[in-house]
């Protein structure tokens, strides 16, 4: 892909764990590419397929959603219900050439700064060298 | 299998047998009212009726090759809450599918509700219904659609085609009900079987005083059918596959889409009573789509037409059942039964759901395990 594309991701981050990682890493000055939109929920679970798809038709090549790990989440199990949401759209948007790795899951905890800052850093990356979302050209949205 | 029993045709005429049977249901005291298709005036569609008479039931045709619209989502308006009275409800099987999918969802209730499914040799579309009626008694078309023998005579098209839907279900025979009119394999002149399928529909059947009936075939005929609607729906899967590829090709599919939003009423598992698609959400200002436009070059009003079907996708894949309502709804002929159950076969397939199968299977989206779809999870750091 061209060298010129600068990828744009969209991130939904619970409240209580990665939101709190984001801080942590941005506090500690840790070197984070600045292709990441941080949108700020409650919990992962509340993050219906459609803030997803609207993402990437909207111009997001890449959608992150990353909340607290297994057993850790505030709301008990959020995380739980998001990774069958995640699942389900692994399933239909490839159907349609939206390849799989352009919507990822991770846990990242509050105390992590390291941890968001490599898998922000990873993920960028990834979706750069993959090239733009096709719907970014598209008049029919 | 439990009791089989036999509903004698007379005159030829197995749409009166039926309309016999459900007077036999209405007389019995534990049974209230009957939901089934009922033509209105002479040339009508026969619409879903509440026939609470059973000299009402003259007008009965549960076996006309029409099917304005699910009826599930109607049953689910009978059921919710208490009325005091059991009913009964004449169901094709994509019907009774789709009613026990909303009846997880706690959008209805089986307690009160007898389930007579029929099996079922398919409906055109309703303009081709009209084309099909071509000005004849609809009684005397629904006979000659069905000819002397459940599922194994050709049907008298009338120069129309079967509804795509139909053709590519692989359920003709109704699951979850609780009496089953036994169609396939039998000779429409002679006799129906009728078979108790629940404890309930025992009872109920018991109570008829019908005598018994043997093995007709319908176990075969119904067989030589799941194979010829199985191949014509894996051969519809791949041909829609072949054109959605892409976004661009899924656009271009959906492309005389208008917006309307019939597909998503039409569609019985749709059952939120609130859509964000009926809110003003997707209203945007007016400087947001002159940005869009000025960023792509021209933007296609109204926007948000694939945002809208990919989330139908997401909400309702799991629980498509198939009946393609969607398609019969759509003013502008996109086949949108065919993409929304090709998506559905792979998603159903990635859960192991079959929606409709079973009340005891949960909803895919409504349950989780904590150790499970590990692979879901990207670990980057
Ligand atoms: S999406 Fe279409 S085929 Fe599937 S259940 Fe809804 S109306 Fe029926
Ligand atoms: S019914 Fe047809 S035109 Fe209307 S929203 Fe559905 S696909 Fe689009
Ligand atoms: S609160 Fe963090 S995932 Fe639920």
């Amino acid at each position: 892909m061209s060298s010129e594309f600068e990828p744009t991701i969209l991130a939904f981050v619970c409240n209580w764990c990665t939101y709190t990682a984001a801080d942590l890493a941005g506090t500690s000055r840790m070197v984070q590419q600045p292709n990441l939109r941080l949108v700020r929920v409650m919990c992962t679970g509340m993050v219906d397929p459609k803030y997803i798809v609207k993402s990437l038709l909207s111009g997001a090549d890449g959608v992150l959603v990353s909340g607290c790990h297994p057993g850790d989440c505030h709301y008990i199990n959020g995380n739980y219900k998001a990774r069958r949401r995640v699942k389900l759209l692994n399933e239909i948007l490839p159907q349609f050439g939206i390849e799989r790795e352009r919507v990822k899951l991770t846990w990242v905890g509050a105390s992590e700064g390291n941890e968001f800052a490599a898998t922000v850093n990873g993920f960028i990356n990834e979706i750069r060298e993959l090239g733009p979302m096709e719907a970014r050209s598209m008049a029919v949205v | 299998m439990a009791t089989t029993a036999k509903l004698q045709v007379e005159n030829n005429n197995p749409v009166v047998a039926i309309q016999g049977l459900l007077r036999g249901l209405l007389e019995n005291e534990s049974i209230g009212g009957v939901l089934v298709p009922v033509h209105h005036f002479g040339k009508s569609m026969p619409m879903p009726t509440l026939v609470t008479d059973p000299d009402q039931l003259s007008g009965a045709d549960p076996l006309a090759p029409a099917f304005p619209m699910n009826s599930a989502k109607l049953l689910s308006r009978l059921t919710r809450g208490q009325t005091g009275e059991r009913i009964a409800a004449v169901l094709r099987p994509c019907e009774i599918r789709a009613f026990v999918e909303l009846v997880k969802l706690n959008q209805g209730s089986l307690d009160d509700v007898v389930i007579v499914g029929v099996d079922c040799m398919g409906a055109y579309k309703n303009t081709d219904y009209r084309t099909f009626l071509a000005g004849r008694d609809p009684f005397e078309a629904t006979l000659a659609f069905h000819g002397d023998h459940g599922g194994t005579d050709k049907p008298d098209a009338g120069g129309v085609e079967l509804s795509a839907a139909c053709k590519s279900c692989e359920h003709p025979s109704p699951a979850n009900a609780d009496l089953i009119v036994g169609l396939a394999g039998a000779d429409l002149r002679d006799a129906l079987p009728v078979l108790a399928d629940s404890a309930r529909g025992e009872a109920l059947l018991n109570a008829l005083g019908l005598p018994a009936m043997g093995e007709n075939g319908r176990a075969k005929t119904l067989e030589a059918l799941v194979k010829v609607r199985t191949e014509h729906r894996d051969a519809m899967i791949e041909a829609t596959r072949a054109v959605t590829g892409t976004l661009t090709d899924l656009s271009e599919y959906l492309s005389a889409c208008v917006n309307c939003y019939n597909c998503r009423v039409a569609c019985p598992v749709c059952y939120c009573k609130e859509c964000v698609f009926n809110t003003d959400v997707f209203e945007h200002k007016p400087w947001q789509y002159m940005g869009w436009a000025k960023r792509k070059g021209s933007l296609k009003m109204p926007t948000d037409t694939i945002f809208y079907h990919l989330t139908r996708m997401a909400h309702m894949s799991m629980a498509c059942v198939g009946c393609g309502q969607c398609s019969n709804a759509c003013p502008n002929d996109i086949p949108v039964m065919e993409l929304f159950r090709t998506v559905a076969a792979r998603t159903q397939e990635s859960f192991g759901y079959v929606p409709g199968r079973s009340l005891d299977e949960p909803p895919p989206l409504s349950v989780f395990k904590e150790d499970e779809f590990q692979e879901t999870v990207s670990h980057m750091a």
